[in-house]
């Protein structure tokens, strides 16, 4: 290991060194849920390559100039050479005082996109232009933004979602070279979001099994709502929503709509009918069999080991179903 | 990364690009000015009308014929002009190929070193203006490349670009002071630096100096030490020319290779300042008769008292120089020189050889019949005139019995020939005569219009005296300068007629400063820079580049902490919510904060439950500022309630903190 290490050191010290001073900063941030202000002190500010170019042609500009002693070429050299470095003010005042607020992350399925939302207020009176997120590492793929003065601004970040469970949102880079591009200023910050990663629904093919009485409707006595049954006489307390209207001039009292309830046996989702799989393939499959029987408009509860829940369906319970799935057995 | 360049920002470096190229359409050859319009209008159109960028081959193509196009044009690829036409068609083809956001760095590089050349064309006044515009301009067209995503609108992108350039103005000025200059040139400069070849000219037709009275054009600008001769006794000597061939005056050997003549000198020297203007040549316009001893460096005096520079003058110079206006200039000739400033071609002109001889019979020696001829000139009817008709084979003749209607080089052409065939040493000068006094700035100015020509004829003890022949034909040339002597019929130029005063103001004021300009400003160089930083006890350089390192590190602090002002969270300009915040702010040294979804009147009420004793004073302050800041119509001593209610406020709290901490004190005591 150590021959390795050294091996390393002298092929590529540059790599090397960068690397060790990107371990340290990296490590130096800290995890915070709130509205992070980037301070003054937190902004790290470098030339780009654009920059070293200006610079290389300012020096052969002031050769130029000297050669053929002509004023008005210094006087152009030594204005370019004072607006690269009010340039550099102007960078990293376009950084400092922006507050990062975390945003909300909407869950996905394994082998998705995760985004994160991060939303960026300005403070001050000044708007700023070209701000950029990204991940460490990854400057060509930052998603840019202007924030105006007194407005935020939501940006996404996005995350390939691997496995299920809490991903949680990284460190990240606000950076922007805005006014000149000679300068590149930029800031590590990290927000305490996360998001669910539901596992990885199955191929469609495998039903359910079913269970007993599943299906069918009966015709309940209790007043429901969902197919019609006939009409009977208006009785007080009933809504004036449910009277039927039209036959109200032919018969002269009113008359009052009524609906079947079909009631259906639920759908038991359950762990114990998949030992044939391994544990992410059976969370895989009863995930598939969830957005199934959601698709299907029909109820469904899951049996998980240590999670029972009832049936039911609409958004939230899927959500309660799939975050189930997705945080089983995890820490 | 959408590294894609927008229609928007591509027809900005369009229009920047065209604004930098633009004055240097004087001097580029015509093709190449269409090659570049060309160049534009393309790229314009493949962005307007979605054309396609052309290929490797059509550019390459282009490349190879710009290049032949200006080796063809200069003879040479390298060189101020032929540098600056490459560098420009160089920068218009370069926007066939670009088509990212990275390239226009690339251009805006170019940009910048053509902008560097135009001053080496000229340094002039305006110059500063156009500058400061094109970076503007420069620096807006990089805030917008830097910009990904839709474009800055433009009056937002120009404000903020003149807001970054006047804050490096400061800098600018503190670097151009104290920077340390280093005498140049490090590598040498290339043969055409500078501006044309221009005045007089190394030899003297008929109509070369009729040639230049069409230009105004400054010659040179002298200020006087003390008082300044009169007008008709400023002659400004230049070349100097004895061989004549029938037509064309010019020296036997050439200046630089004839050692100075001994010269006497009488009377009071006068000492000026004469700065320059570049001529490419190497005369300097000393006024008769110039000092040998104390001559500025890089300078030496040659035969026949012509000053000359080592190099040719590419740019402006100052010259301290000390002239005599009375000498006595090679008092002994030799029988060799002599016979040399006699010479006359054969076969030429024999009616002036006969009236000089007819003088000569009638015993008159040398200083009559210099009179003689004058009185001649004086008499008969000769015109000054800047339309002469043409002279034929036998110019002289015709001249002095023909035509009789000349400008000065006929005169003194005509003059010259006289003596010599009279027996008399002679020969022509030429240079400057007179000058006008600038009024606002005590400095003279002579023009190229002022270009003179006159005689100087040798006479036994006596040496070389100056005689002008104009003076005895037109004597206001020489007392009040050309146009008194001509009118518009004689050919006088426009710009010499009469115009209006404002117009003269104007020019006088504008020439003043543009002479301060080059006194103070272009002529900041090493020997400038030490006298003047030696004012403030700054001696070598290194001290020059402490100051500098000092100056430097003061502005740029002013402006980090002016940006840092603009980019702080801005206060809230609402008084009545600063004024609830200072008020409630102490209430957080008793855990009690104000959340951001919690209202005044809800957090009032958590204050009063947790701090009973704080009612009495709390409730009239929600009020105040309920009734301040949410009421619309507002009693005008709302205001005046609420700063009452906070005070109020505070000094309750104040004491109940006390109370508290002093209780809880006495709370911990106890429970020890």
């Amino acid at each position: 290991m150590r021959f390795w290490l050294i091996f390393k050191i002298l092929l590529h010290p540059l790599r090397y060194a960068q690397e060790r001073i990107d371990r340290w900063v990296l490590a130096r941030v800290k995890r915070q849920p709130g509205p992070i202000a980037i301070s003054r002190r937190r902004v790290y500010i470098v030339p780009t390559r654009f920059g070293y170019g200006f610079a290389v042609m300012l020096l052969v500009m002031l050769l130029g100039a000297m050669n053929y002693s002509n004023s008005m070429a210094f006087a152009l050299c030594f204005l370019l050479a004072g607006l690269g470095l009010v340039c550099m003010h102007h960078t990293h005042g376009n950084l400092v005082n922006l507050v990062l607020h975390a945003g909300r992350s909407a869950p996905v399925f394994a082998g998705e996109i995760a985004h994160f939302e991060i939303r960026i207020e300005n403070t001050a009176r000044q708007d700023r232009y070209a701000i950029a997120l990204s991940w460490p590492k990854q400057d060509a793929n930052a998603v840019t933004a202007d924030v105006s003065a007194q407005t935020p601004v939501l940006m996404q970040l996005t995350l390939p979602a691997t496995k299920r469970g809490w991903l949680a949102c990284g460190i990240f880079s606000v950076a922007t070279e805005f006014p000149l591009g000679l300068f590149h200023a930029w800031t590590w910050a990290e927000l305490e979001m996360a998001c669910l990663v539901y596992p990885k629904p199955a191929r469609p093919g495998l039903t359910p099994p079913a269970t007993a009485g599943s299906g069918g409707h009966t015709e309940g006595g209790r007043q429901g709502q969902d197919e019609f049954a006939g009409l009977r006489s208006y009785q007080h307390g009933d809504t004036a929503r449910s009277i039927h209207w039209k036959s109200l001039p032919k018969l002269q009292s009113p008359m009052v709509k009524q609906f079947y309830e079909t009631t259906e046996q639920a759908l038991w989702l359950d762990w114990t009918t998949l030992n044939h799989l391994d544990t992410e393939a059976r969370l895989s499959q009863l995930t598939r069999w969830v957005l199934d029987a959601e698709d299907a408009q029909h109820a469904y509860g899951l049996r998980l080991p240590g999670t029972n829940i009832a049936p039911g369906k609409g958004a939230a319970h899927q959500h309660q179903c799939l975050k189930a799935l997705a945080l089983f057995d995890l820490p | 990364m959408n590294d894609y360049l927008s229609r928007n920002s591509l027809l900005r470096l369009i229009a920047v690009l065209a604004l930098v190229i633009a004055p240097h359409a004087m001097h580029l050859p015509v093709w190449a000015i269409l090659l570049i319009i060309t160049a534009m209008a393309w790229r314009a159109l493949i962005e307007l009308r979605q054309w396609r960028l052309p290929k490797m081959l059509t550019r390459t193509a282009l490349a190879l014929a710009g290049f032949g196009g200006v080796y063809a044009s200069y003879h040479s690829i390298s060189g101020q002009s032929a540098g600056t036409a490459l560098l420009c068609i160089m920068a218009a083809l370069k926007l066939l190929e670009m088509r990212a956001r990275r390239d226009v760095m690339i251009v805006v590089l170019l940009m910048y070193f053509i902008l560097v050349t135009h001053f080496l064309f000229s340094q002039d006044l305006w110059t500063v203006a156009y500058l400061l515009v094109c970076s503007v301009a420069i620096t807006a067209l990089l805030m917008d490349c830097n910009h990904p995503g839709s474009a800055v609108p433009t009056r937002p992108l120009l404000r903020r670009a003149t807001v970054m350039i006047a804050q490096s103005l400061p800098l600018m000025l503190a670097m151009f002071i104290l920077f340390p200059r280093i005498p140049g040139p490090l590598w040498g400069l290339p043969s055409d630096t500078g501006a044309q070849r221009s005045g007089l000219s190394d030899s003297m037709s008929p109509g070369d100096i009729e040639n230049l009275a069409l230009s105004d054009a400054v010659a040179f600008r002298v200020h006087f030490d003390d008082t300044a001769p009169p007008q008709d006794q400023r002659y400004w000597r230049g070349p100097v020319f004895d061989s004549f061939d029938g037509r064309k005056w010019r020296p036997r050997i050439a200046p630089q290779q004839r050692p100075a003549e001994a010269a006497e000198f009488t009377g009071t020297a006068v000492t000026y300042d004469l700065t320059l203007e570049p001529t490419q040549q190497r005369w300097i316009f000393a006024l008769d008769l110039p000092a040998a001893s104390g001559l500025p460096a890089a300078t030496a005096l040659h035969g026949a008292a012509q000053l000359l520079a080592d190099k040719p003058v590419s740019a402006r110079v100052l010259y301290h120089l000390r002239s005599y206006p009375h000498y006595q200039l090679q008092p002994t000739l030799t029988s060799f020189q002599r016979r040399m400033m006699l010479q006359l071609p054969l076969n030429a002109d024999p009616r002036t050889r006969a009236l000089a001889a007819q003088w000569r019979t009638q015993q008159m020696d040398d200083a009559q019949i210099v009179q003689r001829a004058l009185q001649m000139f004086r008499s008969e009817p000769f015109y000054y005139t800047l339309h002469p008709p043409r002279l034929g084979n036998n110019s002289i003749d015709e001249f002095l019995f023909d035509t009789r209607r000349g400008f000065c080089e006929h005169y003194a052409s005509s003059f010259t020939f006289l003596m010599r065939a009279a027996g008399i040493p002679a020969r022509v000068v030429t240079g400057y005569q007179g000058g006008e006094k600038n009024p606002y700035g005590d400095y003279y100015v002579i023009h190229q219009y002022d270009a003179h020509a006159w005689s100087e004829v040798w006479l036994a003890g006596r040496g070389w005296v100056r005689v002008d022949p104009t003076a005895a034909v037109a004597p206001n040339r020489v007392e009040q300068g050309l146009a008194s002597a001509l009118t518009a019929a004689d050919g006088l130029p426009a710009f010499l007629q009469r115009q209006p005063q404002i117009w003269l103001t104007l020019s006088a004021r504008w020439d003043w400063l543009n002479n301060r300009w080059n006194r103070w400003v272009l002529a900041y160089g090493p020997e400038l820079q030490a006298k003047f930083l030696s004012h403030f006890g700054i001696t070598d350089w290194s001290q020059m580049i402490l100051a500098l390192t000092v100056a430097i590190t003061l502005l740029l602090s002013a402006v980090g902490l002016s940006l840092l002002r603009q980019f702080a969270p801005a206060k809230t300009h609402d008084a009545a919510l600063r004024l609830w915040q200072s008020a409630t702010r102490p209430l957080q040294k008793l855990g009690l904060k104000q959340q951001p979804d919690e209202g005044p009147q809800d957090f009032a009420a958590r204050v009063i439950a947790s701090q009973p004793l704080l009612a009495a004073s709390m409730q009239p302050l929600l009020e105040a500022y309920l009734q301040l800041r949410y009421l619309s119509d507002v009693e005008p001593e709302a205001q005046q309630n609420l700063h009452i209610a906070a005070a109020q406020f505070t000094r309750a709290l104040r004491t109940h903190t006390q109370a508290v901490r002093a209780g809880s004190g006495s709370r911990t005591r106890d429970n020890r």
